[in-house]
């Protein structure tokens, strides 16, 4: 009897395999979409505007017309001729949306024309070429400033800048909002012993990812097709955009996502520079390119938060909290985009929060200021829930002098209450806050940390804890959620030399999804990683998606993996058991064979079996030829994981500079596929949450002028701004779907935040301060030091 | 981000660069590591006819010492600066400032005779370069002159340097008990406020104290108040307190923006000068 020698494969799922996509992405090797060279290729430069609202007197193109290389210019109304108003994904009212302003502009950075030319440099010199006057108007750039009116209207259609006036959710609120009944909510706050009550700011952020936005499409007159490469996190829907935008059916675009280094949710939009790159390609039957630089990228990708909240906790004096009233008053910037209106939207639906909240009122109004448009940003909608609801927590429990983890443990949704429904009308699928909680509080050593941190405030320091738990609605699933669809779809091919092709409607650009897939794939065939390949980002190759976004990829996207792939499993035994004479349900699949359960010497190796598939000689009755399926998974629910962030923050006592000495985040993401990579999305998601809490803000001056237009002065992030993160976890499967999986990159952002926060009013509370708005600029805190004094 | 047009030359040495910047008529400009330069042109802020590298010289590079005199080219990029043994052993304070600017990338092709020459308010250099009391070694092709750093630095990016000169380096007698405390502007890492300090101590007295400030007004600048105060005094916490509470009070058009007041800014050049006396005395012993 021959002995299989086949050295024992691992089971992948759930170790640290190490990401296959760095080795080109790190040497220089991947292709991102300036890479795309095409020939005939002509490029795009856009003149935008440097006043932040005005109307367009005059256009002179004449300059840049007449210079040697430029191939066309037109104007706005010129584009306005073939290209229709930009449409957005949400079905909240909203104002016409020209992709090159017409008559007016709105915002700094605006495009007003655009070039195109033989090279990019050739593109740019005659966009400056183009002599624009503007009859300037004010520009409003404060939110509530807006809602008065005054000094602006920006869009005459909607009075006082009001996109959305006052939409109601929570307690006693019709799923429509249009009957509101406050008994519960008003019942509420007439018990209570204490009611917390405060503004704060979630301010502006500029997503920066390290690849700008770019754009090549390529219209084939002969063929009447169109292909567009773009840095997008969601091809598929871009497809659809562009196909309707350009008068084509969708089965005549084909969009690619090559490489995309970063999007944060900023690349989920549908940008005004694609639908016009597109339509001119169409125009001309050229190929064009538009590549963003970093100056264009602050003002022309969308921003993220920068919404204002008015919280009102009631609670009684036993720590136990009865009602929450969150008014939450949006920036919308100058225009909706994509998903603009919706992103707030998640912030009323989270304001649950971990908490047992007998009764919750939010509402939400979204305004027009002459700023860039807002949309997704890491955590969209999420991080800013937590932030409200966790820093009244906080509040509350410094008012009760109580522990801030004690305060949290007394309110806990409980287990047992799981599904969850909220106030808000979401369901929790699963959730064990108070394990969280407690394991955060082991992992940071919390008591230790108060004793340090007493001992270091005898000796004149000024050292802050803050401790913040989250819940975020992850796996953004099923398709009455999303106007996209909310299923994911995928592929499964078993080639003929018994190596594996799998395509995935998610469109990775930075989670590891080339890994983590194959991880799991090599699992389920039990084969080695290395024989599994995973497509995504072409909707040539990948037949069907939706992307990623909302930390779905893993929950949605690797479940419709997994369906396809037992599917095709299925096919496969059924010609194994045919070439084993065996029972196709006694088949076991590992180390790169397929054999009979019990008798390992009836085996074939997963490579023949393969290409009998392919060459099926004889055929297996009932049979097709070929082993390839696909499969979608539409989830039943979102996922909803959840954690616990502390956070350990000196603050300098004559400079009031913070330092962040310590930050211990527990999440719960469910099951993982690879611990490796979870931890990397955390450490990404914890930078940016500590960067929101502590030194990035977009700032624009009183007449619109983006005033942070650059890295000297928009502080992105740096190693050097962390300590060494610490990382545990619990586990909590979601019952949604058959990984357990629930989704994890944007968890970092929504702890982190509220915690140091909380760790800076704890450092200063000597001064009785009880609120400080982001960002934790030296000066503030100086300023929170010497009294307030000015 | 792209610069208008631009013609581009590598000068072989000191005297082809001369050449080649007398040959421009005074539209071209020195390119050395390029760090504030390019960002410049890109913005198209500045707009030169002709760039000179001068970044491939080999003379304009190196930290020697020389006749108890430490000479560091012009060419000679911060990484190297901060990471200079002979800096590190006599003359810290120069390698802590050139340790501070920017990050990894920036102090690998960032050169100090650029930071001297375009004399940013917020740069780091100049302070130090008070404060070491450093002679700046200039040559043109008429010929060679020396300027002290307190006659260098004239105002808002602003310095005695012609346009047909070039700093070849500094050259300064190194002092050990100095050091550079700094306010970091967390985006660009330049100084809010940055304080240099160098002591010339008799036991625990002053002989004479040289104090720069950066980041605070439009130039570096002596803080001669301080410095006259702490003059012949016994150095103490106390002292050094009392005397850096005259910190900035003679200096006049204090900087303003988002990441700093003017006030902020005159109530840090007291704390700094404090923080880099307190480490500059705890270096003298």
């Amino acid at each position: 009897m021959p002995t299989i020698t086949t050295p024992v494969l691992p089971k992948l799922v759930g170790q640290r395999v190490k990401r296959r996509e760095d080795p080109r992405l790190i040497q220089g090797r991947a292709t991102y979409v300036d890479d795309v060279a095409l020939i005939g290729m002509q490029h795009i430069a856009f003149k935008r505007s440097d006043v932040a609202h005005g109307r367009i007197r005059t256009i002179d193109t004449s300059a840049a017309k007449a210079m040697e290389g430029v191939e066309a210019v037109f104007t706005g109304a010129e584009i306005a001729e073939f290209l229709a108003p930009m449409p957005i994904g949400t079905p909240f009212p909203s104002p016409e949306h020209r992709a090159v302003a017409v008559d007016t502009v709105r915002y700094g950075g605006e495009p007003v024309a655009v070039v195109v030319a033989s090279d990019r440099y050739i593109a740019r010199d005659a966009a400056d070429a183009i002599v624009v006057t503007y009859d300037t108007l004010p520009a409003v750039v404060d939110l509530e400033k807006a809602m008065t009116g005054k000094p602006t209207v920006i869009h005459p259609d909607f009075p006082n800048n009001l996109a959305v006036p006052l939409l109601p959710s929570g307690t006693g609120v019709s799923p429509d909002g249009s009957s509101v009944d406050d008994t519960a909510i008003n019942a509420a706050f007439a018990k209570a012993d204490v009611v917390i009550s405060q503004r704060m700011v979630n301010q502006r952020l500029a997503p920066s990812a390290m690849e700008g936005r770019g754009v090549v499409a390529h219209f084939e007159p002969g063929k009447g097709t169109m292909t567009i490469w773009s840095s997008t996190q969601n091809p598929h829907i871009l497809r659809t955009f562009i196909a309707a935008l350009n008068g084509l059916g969708q089965d005549q675009v084909r969009a690619i996502a090559p490489e995309v280094g970063g999007g944060f949710g900023a690349k989920i939009n549908i940008y005004g520079e694609e639908y016009v790159t597109s339509a001119i390609s169409k125009r001309l039957g050229i190929p064009v390119k538009w590549i963003e630089d970093r100056s264009e990228s602050f003002v022309a990708t969308t921003h993220g938060r920068d919404i204002l909240g008015y919280v009102e906790l009631a609670a009684t004096r036993d720590g136990t909290v009865l009602g929450l009233k969150l008014r939450l008053i949006a920036d919308i910037g100058a225009y909706n985009m994509l998903l603009t209106a919706a992103i707030p939207t998640l912030t009323m639906m989270m304001a649950n929060a971990t908490y047992n909240i007998p009764a919750i009122r939010t509402t939400l109004t979204e305004v027009f200021t002459n700023k860039t448009p807002t949309d997704a940003y890491r955590g969209a909608g999420r991080p800013e829930a937590t932030y409200f609801v966790e820093r009244a927590m906080d509040m509350l429990a410094r008012e009760l002098k109580m522990d801030p983890a004690e305060l949290r443990r007394r309110n806990f949704i409980q287990p047992k209450q799981f599904p969850f429904v909220t106030q808000m009308g979401a369901i929790y699928d699963s959730g064990d806050y108070e394990k969280a909680l407690d394991k955060a509080l082991k992992t940071a050593k919390w008591d230790q940390l108060k004793v340090e941190r007493d001992a270091a405030r005898a000796k004149g320091r000024l050292v802050g804890l803050g401790l913040a738990m989250y819940v975020e609605v992850c796996g953004i699933g099923p398709s009455s959620s999303l106007p996209t669809g909310g299923w994911e779809h995928s592929q499964v091919t078993i080639e003929r030399d018994g190596r594996i092709s799998a395509t995935t409607g998610a469109s990775p650009h930075g989670q590891g999804n080339e890994t983590t897939f194959a991880q799991m794939l090599a699992d389920q065939f039990g084969v080695p990683l290395e024989h599994v390949t995973i497509l995504h980002g072409d909707t040539g190759i990948v037949k069907q998606g939706i992307g990623t976004f909302g930390s779905r990829s893993q929950a949605v996207g690797g479940t419709a993996l997994h369906m396809a792939g037992a599917k095709v499993k299925s096919k496969m035994a059924k010609f194994a058991a045919a070439l084993l004479e065996a029972n196709e349900d006694d088949l076991v699949f590992e180390n790169g064979t397929i054999s009979v359960k019990g008798s390992p010497a009836s085996a074939k190796s997963f490579a023949t079996v393969a290409g009998f598939a392919y060459i099926p000689v004889p055929l297996p009755e009932g049979l097709e030829p070929g082993l390839s399926d696909e499969a979608f998974f539409e989830p039943t629910n979102n996922t909803y994981p959840f954690g616990c962030h502390i956070s350990m923050l000196e603050i300098d006592r004559k400079t009031g500079e913070p330092t962040l000495l310590k930050l211990v985040a527990v999440d719960d993401a469910g099951n993982l596929i690879n611990p490796l990579i979870v931890e990397g999305q955390i450490h990404g998601g914890l930078a940016q949450g500590i960067g929101q809490a502590m030194i990035e803000e977009v700032v624009y001056n009183e007449d619109g002028q983006l005033v942070t237009g650059s890295f000297m002065d928009y502080a992105l992030p740096r190693a050097i701004d962390f300590p060494r993160f610490e990382l545990a976890g619990t586990v909590t499967p979601t019952p949604v779907n058959p990984l357990g999986a629930k989704g994890v990159g944007e968890a970092g952002t929504l702890g982190s935040t509220p915690s140091i926060v909380a760790a800076a009013v704890d450092a200063l509370s000597e001064f009785g301060v009880k609120h400080i708005d982001m960002m934790l600029r030296p000066e503030k805190l100086w300023r929170i030091i010497n009294g307030g004094r000015s | 981000m792209i610069s208008m047009p631009f013609e581009y030359s590598r000068a072989t040495s000191l005297e082809d660069a001369l050449a080649k910047l007398r040959a421009s008529n005074g539209e071209g400009k020195l390119l050395a590591g390029g760090h504030s330069l390019v960002p410049l042109m890109k913005l198209r802020l500045s707009e030169p006819k002709t760039l000179i590298d001068i970044a491939r010289i080999p003379e304009l590079s190196g930290i020697r010492a020389k006749d108890g005199s430490i000479e560091i080219g012009a060419g000679t990029v911060h990484h190297e600066v901060a990471t200079s043994a002979l800096l590190r052993q006599q003359c810290p304070v120069i390698a802590d400032a050139a340790a501070s600017i920017g990050d990894p990338q920036v102090r690998n092709r960032g050169t100090l005779g650029g930071s001297l020459a375009h004399a940013d308010p917020s740069a780091d250099y100049p302070a130090v370069m008070l404060a070491l009391d450093a002679d700046i070694h200039l040559k043109s092709a008429k010929g060679s002159r020396v300027v002290k750093a307190h006659d260098f630095f004239q105002g808002l990016f602003t310095v005695d340097l012609a346009a047909d000169e070039i700093i070849v380096g500094v050259q300064f007698k190194p002092v050990k008990a100095a050091a550079y405390a700094k306010l970091y502007q967390r985006a660009s890492h330049f100084a809010i406020v940055g304080v240099a300090a160098a002591l010339d101590m008799n036991g625990r007295t002053v002989r004479s104290a040289r104090i720069g400030v950066t980041g605070a007004s439009s130039h570096a600048t002596r803080l001669t108040k301080v410095e006259e105060q702490l003059a012949g005094k016994e150095l103490s916490t106390s002292s050094i307190e009392a005397a850096s509470r005259l910190a900035g009070a003679a200096l006049d058009g204090f900087n303003s923006d988002i990441h700093a007041s003017e006030e902020y800014r005159r109530a840090m050049v007291p704390v700094f000068t404090e923080r880099a006396l307190a480490a500059a005395l705890a270096r003298a012993s």
